[in-house]
């Protein structure tokens, strides 16, 4: 399909060379990229995205808040212009520095080299990298804020919030006191373009909007939660993202949004007490399939442990990570099919980046026909996704004995045990962790 | 071979491990908050807090040390790619 011309709608908000006012003295200079498919190798866009950059003018001066990927610099900078002059540029605020938000930084700096660089505790050694600064040259002019700390526009002051790895170690958002809007970085972004680019004008975004969470922000839940216990209690008119629709109609709903989001609903229904193992399989002929009963079984003796079964032929990948993500353990079995475990366990394998599998308990088993490499190369990956693999994994050849059931049955339990061994205050020795 | 117990605060949990190990080898595997990035005490991105036994990790580097500045670290903060636990110590996400 031909992608889609940058052909202004009907009821555009967005103008070539216009900023937008969002609040007053708040402007919209972002950039529209609505030609693009793929960002970032690993999401789709529809419908492309936006680079959303603000700027906010107060009586003693202007602040640029975020800049936008390098090709798209003429456009920024056609906005700033229709708007304000360079040297009226005292403040730039950088609440993420990944390229598609500074690829205009140094042109910016070089037309506004009075202003100074505000970026958050954890950016500098990602500044340097990214301006790489010359010994010979001038030292670069920045100052690193935290959480409550201000900047003053005069009859405007900017206050930062520091909410690391959302989704970099550097981001940060920035609020603007007297007017209540949040400049939240990629936080609330998605990717979604439409020129009339306010949330209550433009298309359904709603779509997009999960979705970014789920490949964006979804590793990183607990950090999500730190930093929405810093942003609820603001009053909020606007949030501002540097993707995506800027949200001033009812705002509070995202974060909602992002809260449900990131609280599991699994531990709503099995408890918090109760552990989570689950098992998933595949199986030419049945064996491992029975393998993978048996362990079942014998991990089911564990009180206080839930066992779920699943047989991987019979459902699609997310719905499976859905399960990990919530489980404290997954064991997995293949066959050995060609010196190799099966398409499927590996399709699975290479779905969990989205996850935070830290801690997790991990474990392999198999029946095999004649190598049998499938398990250890499953432990491998697990390892490789640092799970812990405290039992060492479990093959069979061809078809189970009663006496094999039985060693699954025991492995079953072995994992159970290993579960249990993580519980909170007691002392676990190095070599338990696999 | 001496042993020494880390306890990661942030999770409760407590490993026994042998003196030398470091921090990074038990915190993957034991789950706690610390996010890794280059695990070579470059990036910074795995900065911790050691709330007890900071004499009981190895000293920091060179740069170690240059980077823990540039990172605004606090008194008490480490790499925990860098940091090989000596004796018992207590440690939390920075």
């Amino acid at each position: 399909m031909m992608p889609l011309r940058a052909e202004p709608a009907a009821r555009a908000i967005a103008k070539p060379g216009e900023a937008v006012e969002i609040a007053p003295g708040v402007h919209w200079i972002g950039a529209l990229d609505p030609t693009l498919r793929t960002f970032d190798i690993i999401l789709r866009t529809a419908n492309g995205t936006t680079y959303n950059a603000y700027m906010v003018r107060g009586t003693d001066g202007v602040a640029v808040i975020d800049t936008v990927k390098a090709e798209f610099a003429d456009d920024f900078f056609a906005r700033i212009e229709s708007v304000a002059r360079y040297d009226e540029i005292r403040i730039i605020v950088l609440n993420h520095l990944e390229p598609d938000h500074t690829g205009a930084l140094p042109e910016l700096m070089r037309r506004a080299p009075q202003a100074k660089l505000y970026i958050s505790t954890r950016a500098t050694a990602m500044l340097k990298a990214l301006l790489k600064p010359k010994e010979d040259k001038a030292p670069l002019a920045f100052e690193t804020v935290g959480t409550g700390d201000e900047v003053s526009l005069g009859d405007r002051t900017l206050r930062f919030l520091h909410t690391p790895f959302l989704h970099w170690p550097d981001t940060q958002c920035t609020y603007l006191v007297e007017e209540g809007v949040l400049f939240s970085g990629d936080v609330f972004g998605c990717h979604y373009c439409d020129t009339r680019l306010l949330n209550d004008r433009c298309g359904d975004f709603r779509f997009a909007f999960d979705y970014y969470y789920a490949h964006i922000m979804r590793p990183f839940k607990t950090h999500v939660m730190d930093a929405l216990k810093l942003i609820e209690p603001l009053p909020l008119k606007i949030i501002a993202p540097t993707h995506g629709p800027i949200l001033r109609d009812r705002p509070r709903r995202y974060i909602t949004r992002y809260r449900e989001l990131s609280t599991s609903s699994f531990t709503d229904q099995i408890g918090n007490e109760e552990r989570s193992l689950i098992i998933f399989y595949m199986s030419a002929y049945g064996s491992t399939a029975r393998m993978a009963e048996a362990i079942c079984a014998g991990a089911e003796e564990q009180s206080g442990l839930r066992v779920s079964l699943y047989d991987l032929e019979g459902g699609e990948t997310q719905p499976f990570v859905d399960l990990i993500e919530s489980a404290d353990a997954l064991a997995l079995g293949s066959p050995t099919i060609n010196g190799d475990a099966v398409k499927p366990v590996w399709d699975l394998l290479s779905s969990l980046a989205v996850i935070d599998l830290k801690g997790k308990l991990g474990a392999s088993f198999g029946s095999y026909g004649w190598t049998g490499e499938a398990v250890r190369m499953i432990e491998d990956r697990m390892r490789g996704l640092k799970m812990r693999v405290p039992v060492a994994g479990l093959r069979v050849k061809l078809i189970p004995t009663d006496e094999e059931l039985e060693e699954c049955r025991a492995f079953g339990r072995a994992i159970a045990g290993a579960i249990s061994s993580g519980e909170k205050g007691r002392v676990i020795d190095f070599a338990e962790l696999g | 071979m001496a042993k020494a117990k880390i306890t990661f605060t942030d999770i409760d949990q407590t490993v026994n491990v042998p003196a030398g190990t470091r921090v990074i080898e038990v915190s993957e595997k034991i789950g706690a908050g610390l996010i890794y990035g280059c695990r070579e005490g470059d990036c910074g991105t795995c900065m911790m807090h050691v709330e007890e036994g900071w004499n009981n990790l190895t000293e920091p580097s060179v740069l170690e040390e240059k980077v823990l500045r540039e990172n605004m670290a606090s008194r008490h903060d480490r790499l925990a790619c860098q940091a090989q636990i000596l004796g018992d110590c207590r440690v939390k996400p920075a």
